[in-house]
């Protein structure tokens, strides 16, 4: 009778689609129109850092995963490819190659693997690996150029020399914020195109893969904080759209805030981390020395995750509203 | 009916829309078949105390009499669902995967005797102590799955008065066609039986929650309860697990049910349409629970069915019955693939409880490598019951069920939603069903 075996499981004996890579490869996918942009931008040099960051951390990725005992079929996941692009994306464009090199093995082998690999991070590891370039070669990862001309950011300019010698830079207000928006402007390789970074995240926000809670918490409050507190002179003097359209905010709240690893279970909790970044985005662009402030202020703010998943929950079925 | 807006339909938060739909069996009317010249019927099917056999080897008994009564106010009495001879009281494989105490019955003549229905009782005539007594005497037990004593639903604490009953015709499993088939063909047995229902509660409202994928099912019922205006059809959003007990609730009456709390704290008694179309037999065809209506589906069936068949009758005979197997199956599932059980040799009866048979073949079924949660969030979304799953079940892989605890490990009614949409093909109601069983050992 029994010529066949049958096999037993727990249920649910059906399962979605949804995969793991699947996931990543599409968030990859959602960042090329940026990538593509980055290449008729700063030119070719922006391909070999993307390209040096994306095959160094795949290759860290393939060691790490072997050193550890760990099955190495998840070297291609999508993981490490978008942990590349990422770091490549907040990298400016003529750093030597190298450094994207070092940066991939701050992001795969420290940030990510020895904390025990994907799920179990506890910071965004290109964030991490960015932030540890900037601390150790702030020379090299300071220095931009656009269409080979050696310049710095309008933020840095902006910090240091004020808005009306930045508007001396563009044509007209209106010139400036349309450079902001399309991205012809120097910055990180990915950070400054906010129109295909919103594009890109499109695609994100109808896979559901990310939700609108923390990007729009993020961003709104660093414009309502940008426009009150932000201007040299005084309250409400401040420039919002300069303040949300520069730098790497739409970048960092768009894919850095969102990844789903570092940051709250929750959408309550996603709003609350969203606030948090831009409250502390604010505040080192404000008062700080660095003229820019996303990267460590979602770093920060990936520390307070667990705290925030363990005091922020979803209203359980049958207990009624504002008891515990 | 038509008129309704479907996007304005009732329903619950959170669920899931499993892609798997209905279409194996064809949305087909109930097949006849042929009786099991032998069943065994375990002695404990339902939740409670099992009951004690009444008969010995070699008895002889008729269909419909009882060979096994309760053991206790949580328990049922036990029918022959054929007439034939007692061959043996001793262990069999149950579902369960265990072994369990089972009377065997084997039919030992050729023709079996009709179960006549000649004489049909008037239900109104019966006080509702009567009835609730006939309810308890039939053996009956909710057929949706969970197998609870049904007179026990029926006997609330006097300081729980029951305002509605829900008639729950939704089958929000994949697969599962059989309900709908109930309310098809006997519309009327369904509505009686939730009348009946409401006579023993003593309350004056009733409705039948049916999901707006089955508008035969919908149509049959309304014309029904037509001119009964104290029962309401309440077409329902597609959505599973809307056949969850307090997510119905919740859909028919936006009540929720407090957490550990039962539906009679809200004022609601649940009855599956199968339960109540029982219930009426039990009541006007003192006919007691001894066959059921399931459907078996599955690509590797030669014909997926509904049909109606004898508890205790083993898988083995009836998928013979229906025409055996095309395909060698992977998986057979007694149940929903959301929540069934699987089984490990087809040598084992169907109980009360079992509301389907599935036999998947290997492309319907994968094997899931299990990985690390990435923190989607995507189960917290889903969750019916609001809790989150996610950190349950890492707390759970950590050894802490006190943690687990906390978190509401509990409240989780094992429906799969967060399993199902896992991209990390987390086990994750497997882990909380391990987490639930090391609590209570240990408490």
């Amino acid at each position: 009778m029994s010529s066949y075996k049958l096999k037993t499981s727990i249920s649910p004996h059906i399962r979605s689609k949804q995969s793991v890579s699947k996931i990543m490869w599409t968030v990859n996918l959602s960042l090329m129109p940026v990538f593509l942009f980055s290449i008729y931008n700063f030119g070719i040099q922006a391909l070999f850092v993307t390209l040096t960051c994306v095959i160094s951390c795949v290759l860290i990725e393939a060691l790490c995963l072997r050193l550890r005992g760990k099955p190495i079929d998840t070297v291609f996941d999508g993981s490490a490819v978008l942990t590349g692009i990422l770091l490549a994306f907040n990298l400016p464009p003529d750093v030597p190659l190298w450094i994207p090199a070092v940066g991939s093995i701050v992001a795969i082998g420290v940030a990510k693997q020895a904390f025990g690999g994907l799920g179990y991070n506890i910071f965004n590891p290109a964030l991490a690996a960015r932030c540890f370039l900037l601390s150790a070669w702030p020379v090299e990862m300071t220095t931009w150029q656009v269409h080979g001309i050696t310049g710095a950011t309008p933020l840095g300019i902006f910090k240091e020399k004020g808005m009306s010698y930045l508007l001396t830079q563009f044509s007209s207000q209106s010139d400036m914020y349309s450079k902001l928006f399309s991205g012809n402007i120097g910055g990180c390789i990915g950070e400054t195109s906010v129109i295909l970074l919103i594009l890109g995240s499109l695609l994100l926000f109808y896979k559901k893969i990310i939700r609108w809670h923390t990007p729009v918490a993020y961003i709104s409050f660093v414009f309502i904080l940008g426009w009150l507190f932000g201007g040299q002179k005084g309250f409400l003097s401040g420039d919002p759209l300069f303040y949300i359209f520069s730098g790497g905010l739409f970048l960092g709240a768009l894919y850095m805030a969102t990844d789903m690893v570092t940051t709250p279970l929750t959408n309550k909790g996603k709003f609350i981390f969203g606030l948090g970044c831009g409250l502390l985005t604010f505040l080192i662009r404000k008062f700080g020395s660095y003229p820019e402030g996303v990267s460590y202020s979602i770093l920060l703010m990936n520390t307070a995750t667990p705290i925030i998943d363990r005091y922020i929950k979803n209203r359980k079925f049958g207990n009624p509203k504002g008891k515990k | 009916m038509k008129s309704k807006n479907i996007i304005n339909l009732q329903t619950f938060t959170g669920g899931i829309h499993p892609h798997l739909d209905k279409s194996l069996t064809g949305r087909k009317k109930f097949k006849p078949i042929k009786l099991p010249s032998k069943v065994r019927l375990p002695l404990s099917q339902h939740i409670g105390a099992p009951s004690k056999p009444v008969v010995k080897v070699g008895d002889i008994v008729k269909e419909g009499q009882v060979i096994a009564e309760a053991s206790g106010f949580v328990s049922v009495p036990l029918h022959a669902s054929i007439s034939g001879k007692i061959t043996a009281i001793k262990k069999f494989p149950v579902c369960s995967g265990k072994h369990s105490m089972c009377i065997e019955i084997t039919n030992t003549e050729t023709k079996t005797e009709i179960n006549s229905t000649e004489n049909t009782n008037d239900w109104k005539k019966f006080t509702p102590d009567q009835l609730k007594t006939m309810v308890e005497e039939a053996g009956i037990v909710g057929l949706g799955g969970a197998a609870f004593p049904t007179h026990v639903k029926l006997s609330p604490p006097n300081n729980k008065k029951i305002d509605i009953v829900i008639g729950n015709g939704v089958e929000c499993e994949p697969y599962l066609d059989a309900d709908r088939n109930t309310m098809v063909s006997s519309p009327d047995k369904v509505i009686g039986g939730i009348q009946i229902v409401m006579k023993i509660l003593g309350c004056g409202k009733g409705a039948v929650g049916i999901e707006s994928d089955t508008p035969d099912a919908i149509n049959a019922m309304s014309q029904k309860t037509e001119n009964i205006s104290s029962i309401n059809i309440v077409p329902l959003k597609l959505k599973y697990p809307q056949g969850a007990e307090k997510q119905l609730i919740y859909a028919v009456t936006k009540k929720e049910v407090p957490c550990g709390g039962l539906p009679m704290d809200v004022g609601v008694v649940v009855i599956n349409v199968g339960t109540a179309v029982a219930i009426y037999d039990a009541v006007v065809y003192s006919k007691p629970l001894y066959e059921r209506n399931m459907t078996i589906a599955g690509n590797c069936l030669n014909e997926s069915v509904n049909i109606n068949v004898r508890v205790g009758a083993l898988l083995n005979d009836i998928i013979d019955e229906i025409g055996g197997f095309k395909t060698l199956p992977s998986k057979i599932i007694l149940g929903g693939p959301m929540m069934g059980q699987t089984v490990y040799l087809l040598d084992i009866p169907v109980t009360k409880g079992t509301s389907g048979i599935l036999c998947l073949n290997e492309k319907e079924i994968s094997i899931f490598k299990m990985g690390a949660c990435i923190r989607c969030g995507k189960c917290l979304d889903i969750c019916p019951m609001g809790i989150s799953p996610a950190q349950i079940a890492q707390a759970i892989e950590f050894n802490n069920t006190d943690i687990a605890q906390q978190l509401g490990v509990f409240d989780c009614m094992e429906c799969g939603c967060c399993t199902y949409v896992c991209p990390s093909n987390r086990e994750i109601v497997q882990l909380i069903k391990l987490a639930k069983q090391q609590i209570k050992n240990k408490g």
